[in-house]
């Protein structure tokens, strides 16, 4: 921990957020967040959404896939490509 | 081979795993696994030969992940067939190309994030690059969080509203949602499919969360609580 972590506000330590996110470290240790709970709720929400998008879109059957399939053998054939 | 010959029987559910990998593993005591590889590997080399019924196998094994990708990609239905179509055309075309250095799925996978990547290029108002598209106007940009109440979204989030809010993002920020949070996509991978930076890719994905959150706090829950 060093002094400058320790005395950051909110918008310098907001500011370096996406660099906190993609880093991989746990953000959770950060100095300003033992002192800062609007910081610290930000983060929680920010987590929340990033795990709950995680299960959110199961995988879907197009719509017709029988037509889709006709599509595309008919642009195949169209292009002459087999 | 004349198109004529081939069977333009659709091609239905030939596996209910859609990722099912090509490359060739010894049997480490797994034989349905193995089975299901060589099938998929045997299924792959044949339509590199050029047997269209192997093709439309391939199309049954994959359409639903694809579909879905295109789908999540640009949140709409009609969108997202005709992307998928495109992908599979392509497919067919490179289908020679493949070398089997990764899994079928995941190759696949990234060829159908370029159709969708070129597609979007074309449809922005005929952008030269993504630059535009990475950045919304400023009205589409996420408010700053100082000074904002504490909602305590954790463990609240309405999947409905979720989905709403992705579809509602700048075409720019779900790109980079999408492909990072929902496809577990690395930021040095996403820069390198969207031609940006890693901290651009960083940077984005920061933005639409905040995005999100924005949105969620303005919108109350839509299922209503069970």
């Amino acid at each position: 921990m060093n002094k400058s972590e320790n005395n950051m506000s909110c918008a310098e330590f907001q500011a370096q957020l996406p660099e906190l996110f993609g880093c991989g470290e746990v953000i959770g240790d950060h100095p300003h967040l033992q002192r800062c709970n609007l910081c610290r709720a930000l983060l929680a929400d920010l987590n929340a959404i990033a795990e709950a998008a995680r299960d959110l879109f199961p995988v879907k059957e197009p719509t017709d896939a029988d037509a889709l399939w006709e599509n595309i053998e008919s642009a195949i054939a169209h292009e002459g490509v087999v | 081979m004349p198109y004529s010959t081939f069977t333009t029987r659709s091609p239905r559910e030939t596996s209910t795993s859609p990722s099912v990998e090509v490359a060739l593993a010894p049997p480490n005591g797994d034989g349905s696994k193995f089975a299901a590889n060589h099938d998929a590997a045997d299924v792959l080399a044949r339509a590199q030969a050029g047997d269209h019924q192997a093709f439309a196998e391939l199309y049954s094994m994959h359409k639903r992940r694809i579909y879905s990708l295109c789908l999540r990609m640009v949140g709409n239905v009609a969108e997202a067939e005709d992307l998928t179509q495109e992908a599979f055309l392509q497919f067919h075309g490179k289908i020679d190309t493949f070398r089997g250095d990764s899994a079928l799925s995941t190759w696949l996978h990234r060829l159908a994030i370029n159709v969708v990547l070129m597609h979007l290029r074309k449809g922005r108002l005929q952008l030269d690059s993504l630059d535009e598209l990475m950045e919304p106007t400023p009205d589409q940009r996420p408010g700053r969080s100082f000074g904002a109440p504490d909602i305590a979204l954790s463990g609240a989030i309405d999947r409905l509203t979720l989905q709403r809010a992705i579809g509602d993002l700048p075409a720019g920020y779900r790109l980079v949602f999408v492909l990072h949070d929902i496809e577990g996509f690395e930021h040095n991978e996403i820069a390198s499919l969207l031609d940006c930076s890693i901290g651009n890719s960083k940077s984005q994905l920061h933005k639409a969360r905040l995005k999100l959150r924005e949105f969620l706090r303005n919108h109350p829950r839509q299922e209503g609580r069970k």
